[in-house]
């Protein structure tokens, strides 16, 4: 008997090591340095509340910490969109003006595996920006940074919650230096191809409801044709 | 004094039995435990590798292949059911109520709507969204975006005026993931009488026509 109670220890201990281990990894991680900081061509900065009660809607299959809203708003329950989430929101210029509309659809990945640091979700963002015109841009993010840097410690925490700061590049492909893809609609973006990162800095969070201070920033770059129209 | 000699003799010799019982005792027990944490750490790893972290539901692709080679896939939207959202340019009229759309002075007279969207068994399979504007100051544009999460999405463009048949025809501009090596075209239709559904009052049908790019199979 004593064996197997030290046989069970011993299993949890290892249990614990491990996911220890994973949490306590220095290699796992995003860059917090856009790639596109060095690009020399024009580039579109748009920034948003990632805060879902902060945006003009937001709906997942309802039984998270975050609230759809408004309240009458259809959740996505049925199997087949029940790890998607749909996010609409205002997005600002850099210099905190109305830029436009942002429709965000994120659904959960069958690439996250957590032993190699990835929690990866496919996203794809309908943007209208009146003037510009509209794009596409659709991007799989590792959102584990994220989780290990604000969510658990909230989780954790004695009050349920974290405040901090917290800075991380979400964005990790399909481009191959980590960039999103962008496909230009109309406008002034029509048949525009290019790249974008989209970014997190985050204040605070709470275990209860979800995130309570997030900014989200996304840098495209205009390739020449809608830089030149700008 | 034989004796008292031969009682410690006897104590000695019985606490030398009596501690390397204990300490080959505590050996096992040690041993076990690292045994145990060694196990501990291969299990935890061999779930965390083979076990996924998240498992898409999937159905079935109800798809049917064209005559000069591609696919096409039917996709519709039940309507109001499937509607999760239009923003219209007079806010009061925009749903769900209490959306706090932006409206006209925002955006002029461009429509966002949000829906759930459904393949040929009606079942939902995807949301998405269409944006239509027909005086806006970049021109008029009507888009799609349909985010299928098991499988990807698509951006597509449709033609500003119907055919006269009542279609509208578009061209997919961009995919992602299974659709990224997939080219062609969705026509939408705007059908009034959805027949014995009680359920729908209208439907919006999307037939997607996909092609995969020449050269693919080499």
């Amino acid at each position: 008997m004593k064996y197997a109670i030290s046989l069970v220890l011993g299993l949890l201990v290892g249990a614990v090591v491990f996911v220890l281990g994973l949490y306590l990894n220095p290699f796992s991680g995003q860059a917090t340095v856009s790639p596109l900081a060095v690009t020399s061509e024009r580039v579109i900065d748009l920034s948003f509340s990632a805060v879902p009660g902060d945006g003009i809607l937001y709906t997942d299959h309802g039984e998270t910490v975050v609230t759809p809203h408004p309240e009458r708003i259809a959740e996505l329950w049925e199997p087949a969109v029940h790890e998607t989430s749909v996010y609409v929101t205002k997005v600002e210029s850099s210099r905190g003006d109305f830029a436009g509309i942002g429709i965000k659809f994120s659904s959960e990945s069958e690439q996250t595996a957590i032993v190699k640091g990835d929690a990866i979700a496919n996203s794809a963002w309908h943007i209208y920006l009146p003037g510009r015109g509209t794009l596409l841009i659709d991007q799989t993010e590792n959102f584990w940074s994220y989780i290990r840097g604000v969510v658990i410690p909230a989780r954790t925490s004695a009050g349920d919650n974290w405040v901090g700061s917290f800075h991380a590049i979400t964005t990790n492909g399909p481009g191959s230096l980590g960039t999103a893809r962008v496909t230009g609609g109309s406008g002034l973006f029509d048949g525009m191809t290019s790249e974008s990162v989209e970014a997190l800095t985050a204040r605070g969070y709470s275990a209860n409801s979800g995130p309570v201070s997030i900014d989200g920033n996304l840098t495209i770059e205009l390739t020449e044709l809608a830089a030149a129209s700008e | 004094m034989m004796s008292r000699n031969g009682n410690l003799t006897k104590l000695g010799h019985s606490y030398r039995c009596f501690g390397g019982g204990v300490a080959n005792w505590m050996k096992r027990l040690i041993k076990t435990f690292v045994i145990g944490v060694i196990l501990g750490l291969l299990g935890t790893g061999a779930l965390a590798w083979y076990v996924p972290a998240v498992d898409i539901h999937r159905e079935r692709s109800l798809v049917s292949v064209q005559t000069n080679g591609g696919n096409i896939e039917v996709f519709h939207i039940n309507l109001p059911r499937d509607r999760i959202m239009v923003g219209l340019p007079n806010v009061d009229n925009s749903i769900p109520a209490g959306l706090e759309w932006p409206g006209e002075e925002f955006l002029g007279d461009m429509q966002a709507e949000l829906f759930k969207v459904r393949n040929s068994d009606d079942t939902v399979i995807g949301v998405a969204s269409r944006l239509a504007s027909a005086t806006g100051e970049s021109g008029p544009f009507i888009e799609w975006v349909v985010h299928l999460p098991a499988r990807g999405t698509i951006y597509v463009k449709m033609e500003i005026t119907p055919s006269a048949d009542g279609f509208r025809n578009g061209e997919m501009l961009a995919g992602s993931r299974d659709f990224s090596v997939l080219s062609g075209s969705v026509r939408e239709q705007f059908i009034a009488d959805v027949g014995e559904d009680a359920d729908a009052q209208g439907r919006i049908r999307l037939e997607a026509a996909l092609v995969g790019q020449l050269g693919d199979e080499e």
